[in-house]
This record gives structure tokens, sequence and C-alpha cells, in this order.
């Protein structure tokens, strides 16, 4: 019973995770039909900024809170920067071709992208630095940190704060016309591209936030990360059904338990054959399932028109 | 009303469009006058359609242009006609079928508005104030076309008359000088249609230019100060009801000769 509640725990933090970065995928996908392979790779320089930066502030002698903020903030600013530049230089020009043209550009991208942190970064594993306090509670026999307290809190009130962004206001609302219909919508004087680039900002700032998560919690980064990081919260919003919003956040988050509780029971259920190091295969047999009996995810539309 | 002041609102002046080897539209010239309702009938492919989207920029003319409001109209982007003062609804209903009919008229609102992203993601006091009156005016948009009890409903559960309805609050949340109403009337009963003629009416004596392209002939005739015939992608005939309607060449246009 214990392993239970422990491995829920453990799964609602990586699913914290997996959604914030689940709906950078699928607000890009939901108003212009691209995957965008790289945003895992937006994830990852978001981890890695905030390595040099909060860091280098650290070592110079700042307070670890102000040093981490400074590092979240920078990172942010230069994810956003960086979604922004990768639509206008990449996908922009491509917008009327056909669309596997984008989705191999988006791949390109991610390869790009991820040599260029290897440069700059280099290829070993960096460490992160510890930006919050190692505390431990204890709650019916599961036991929890502070940094995992952290992560659950801070992404379900970022959820909360996209989703009023998305509803509630006039760029939501543009945003969510474009999704349905960019011609008509251009046509009411919504400016597509502001909107399309809207969505690549604020999906590269909540990647930022998720690659902060990951480097506090796993306290370790590496150029590379990014890549299953991205394959499992492109699996969460397939799940959830991409271009769903509040797909994308229940996706995350069921991804993320089921992977935990397979992570936990898998030794017993082989016997001892595969250990929790194979905990990956369960993304993926989620995403192989999804999509044999209901591509469309859980709370996706049937239409097909943008499928 | 109106029909005599001197400058045109538009001026179309030898329009062409062709896709492939198919004129669609062949140096269409006409003149629509400030204040009036203007009728542009035709026989099924003649042009009417095409010569919308060439209007509202969604497609880029192969000749001739268009001068509206004294200052040619350059087609490159929907949000430009928008933003000069030209509206539409269309033919097959293009309501965003997932949002509320309030939120689809607010949509209409932006081309009127600046906040702009930085605002929506701080949440500024300006971006809410203006979030705030976006909404009444939706909202009184709404109490016009007379369908302000279904604000709350997706669009796409609306009736097929509250739908056409909403299209056309939504376009006149742009604030046009000329309402362009794709047929409005199709798929309408005699009462529907009625009410739409009412509403029509209305809009014109509220100060806004209309153009209407219309199947039911007994309809355009009855509302349009001037219409004006296409066929085959050239224009027949431009001018009042009484003397369209009994033009030989119209006759055999719609009959077939």
């Amino acid at each position: 019973m214990d392993i239970f509640l422990q491995q829920i725990v453990n799964g609602l933090v990586q699913g914290s995770i997996y959604a914030l970065v689940a709906l950078g995928y699928t607000m890009v996908y939901g108003i212009m039909g691209l995957i965008n392979f790289a945003h895992g790779e937006v994830v990852m320089i978001g981890t890695l900024v905030t390595i040099t930066v909060a860091g280098s502030l650290i070592n110079a002698g700042m307070p670890v809170a102000l040093a981490g903020m400074a590092g979240l903030g920078a990172s942010m600013l230069i994810c956003m920067a960086l979604g922004w530049g990768l639509e206008r230089i990449a996908y922009r020009p491509l917008r009327n071709a056909p669309r596997l043209t984008p989705l191999i550009t988006a791949i390109g991208m991610s390869i790009v992208l991820q040599n260029l942190a290897m440069m700059i970064w280099g290829r070993n594993y960096l460490t992160f630095p510890p930006l919050l306090p190692k505390v431990n509670f204890e709650l019916a026999g599961a036991h929890f940190t502070a940094i995992q307290v952290f992560i659950v809190v801070v992404s379900g009130g970022t959820m909360a704060g996209l989703l009023a962004l998305i509803y509630r206001t006039k760029l939501g609302m543009a945003m969510r016309a474009t999704a349905q219909n960019p011609a008509v919508a251009s046509l009411m004087g919504v400016n597509i591209n502001r909107v399309i680039a809207a969505a690549f900002v604020i999906g590269s700032a909540l990647g930022a936030l998720a690659g902060v998560m990951v480097g506090t919690y796993y306290e370790i980064a590496h150029y590379q990360m990014g890549f299953m990081l991205g394959l499992k919260a492109f699996t969460a919003a397939v799940l959830g059904g991409i271009g769903n919003l509040a797909g994308a956040m229940l996706g995350g988050v069921l991804l993320g338990i089921i992977e935990a509780l397979g992570a936990g029971y898998i030794g017993d259920l082989t016997g001892g054959f595969l250990g929790s190091h194979y905990q990956d295969i369960f993304a993926f047999v989620v995403l192989i399932v999804v999509l044999m009996f209901k591509p469309s995810g859980l709370f996706g539309e049937k239409t097909g028109d943008r499928a | 009303m109106s029909t005599n002041l001197p400058t045109p609102l538009l001026e179309a002046k030898a329009v062409a469009k062709h896709f492939g080897g198919v004129k669609a539209l062949r140096d269409v010239s006409l003149t629509i006058r400030h204040g009036e309702i203007y009728g542009l009938i035709g026989p099924n492919g003649a042009g009417k359609t095409t010569f919308f989207n060439c209007m509202t920029g969604l497609y880029v003319p192969d000749g001739g242009g268009f001068t509206f409001d004294g200052a040619p109209l350059v087609a490159d982007a929907p949000q430009h006609a928008a933003a000069r003062g030209i509206a539409r609804t269309f033919q097959n209903i293009r309501l965003f079928g997932n949002m509320t009919a309030l939120e689809n008229v607010m949509v209409g609102r932006h081309v009127r508005t600046r906040a702009g992203v930085i605002g929506a993601m701080l949440n500024t006091s300006a971006t809410r104030a203006e979030e705030a009156a976006i909404r009444q005016r939706a909202i009184d948009l709404l109490h016009y076309v007379r369908i302000e009890d279904r604000a709350g409903d997706l669009a796409k559960n609306l009736s097929y008359g509250d739908q056409r309805r909403l299209e056309i609050a939504r376009a006149l949340a742009t604030e046009p000088k000329l309402l362009c109403l794709d047929e409005p009337a199709a798929g309408m009963n005699a009462t529907e249609t009625e009410e739409l003629r009412e509403l029509i009416e209305g809009i014109r004596d509220d100060g806004t230019t209309i153009l209407l392209i219309e199947h039911d002939v007994k309809l355009v005739m009855g509302l349009c100060d001037r219409v004006a015939v296409l066929d085959y992608g050239a224009l027949v005939i431009e001018d009042v009801p009484a003397v369209v309607q009994k033009d030989q060449r119209v006759i055999e246009a719609y009959l077939g000769a």
C-alpha cells in the first residue's frame, strides 16, 4: 500500500512537468496543426540557462532564492525569444507548405538546438544548483519533499493562469478563433501571425518553467535531456487529445502516474525480470494504445480536419 | 435614402480573376454609393462570391482593383479590409462553432481595439477595461440582432436562423462602413426572410451601406436601391430594380436563352 501511495505522489510530480511541456505542443498544434518537435529542446535550453545563470550568481555570493528567481526569469525570457525565433525563422516561411515539410523542419530544428547546446554547455552531465531546501514530509506513509510540493503547486497555478488567459482574455479568444478558422478570424481583424507567435512564446515560457522544475527535481542536466522529455510530453498531449488544453494537462498527470506505478510494480509483474529503469516503456505503450483505440485522445474532437 | 452623394463608397474597376482557364470575373466595374442597399445577383457560378472574396482580401484579383472610401483598397490581407471598414458574412455559415455567441461577436471587436499580447499576459488595467468595453458592445450587438438570450450558448448549438443573425452581429462588431451579406436568406422560410429584411433595412437606416448577394430575386428587388447582375463572370447591367427586372439580358441569363 505504501508503495502505491508513494508512486502516486511521484507520478503526480513527474506528471505536472509533463503537463507543462505538453501544453506547449498542444497549443501550437491546436492553432496551426504543427507538431513542434523542437519543443523538448526549448525545455532543455531552459534548464541549462538556469544552471549557468543561477549557478554563477550563487558562486558570486547571491542568496540562493534570489539567484533561483533570476535563473528562472532569464531562462523564461531566453526560451520565449527562442520560441518566437523558431516560428519566425523555421515555420512561418512554410505556413502554406505541405504539412510534412514543417514537421521535418521541426525535427531538424531539434537537432540544431541539441548541437548548439552541446557546443555551449559541452557533452557532460551538469549539476543543477540546489535552489530549494531539502525538507521531507510524510503523509499517510508517503514521503515527499519541498521540491515536489513546489512543482505540483506552481504547475497547478500556472495551468490555472493559462486557462484564464485562453478563456477570459481577448488574446485567448483570438487564439481560439484562429484555431477554429484562421481565414475568418483574420477577416475579423485578428492578426494571425501575432496569434501564432503568441502560442509559441507562451508555450516556450511554460517549457522554460518545466525545464527549471526538471533540473531542480533531478539535480542533473544534459544537452540530450529534451529528447525523451519532449517525446513523453508529446505522448501526454496525444493521450489527452492533441490541440486540447485540458487534455494536455490531464494527459500529462495521467502519464506521470501510469509511469510511476509501472516503475513501482514492473519488478513484481515480471518476476524480477525487468527493473524500474524500464519505466520508459510505459509511456510508449500508452502512446501505441491510444493511437490504436482512441486516436483523438481523451478530450479530442472527432473532426478529422486537423488530423 | 442619400443615394446621390458625389463620391461612391466602393468603386470596382475592371476587376478580373481567373482560376486556371476559368474566367471567374471578366473586368467587372461597379459602384456602390453611401447608404444604399446594393444587390448583386446572378445565376449559380456567375462570380458573385468570387467578387466578394476579391474585395475582402481572401483572393488577390488578377486585374483591376477597388477604391474604397476615397482610397485604393490593397487586398493583401483580410485583416486590412476589415480595418478599412469592410465586413462580411458567409454563404456557408462560418462561425467559431466551439465559442459562445457572445465570444463570436467579441472576436469581431479585434479590428477596432488595441490591447496586445503583452497586455494580455500582464493583465493590465487598461487591458481589463478594454475587455469590459468589448463585452458590453458585443452584448449590445446581440441585442440588436435579437439573439441576446442565446449569448452564453455555443454558436454551433444555435438554430440556423440565429446563426445567420450571429454572423451579422459579428460582422457589425467590426464597425463596417460596408457590410457584405453573402446569401443571408439561403435556407430561410418566409417568416425568417421577412425578419431578415427588417433587420437589413434597420442596419442601413442606422448608417451602414450594404452589399447583398442573394438568390431570392423577390427579396433583392424589394429591398435593394440598386442591383447589379453578373453572368459568366461579366457584368450584365447595374441599375434600379425596376429597370433590371425588365431587362431582356437578365431574363435570358436567369431563364436560359
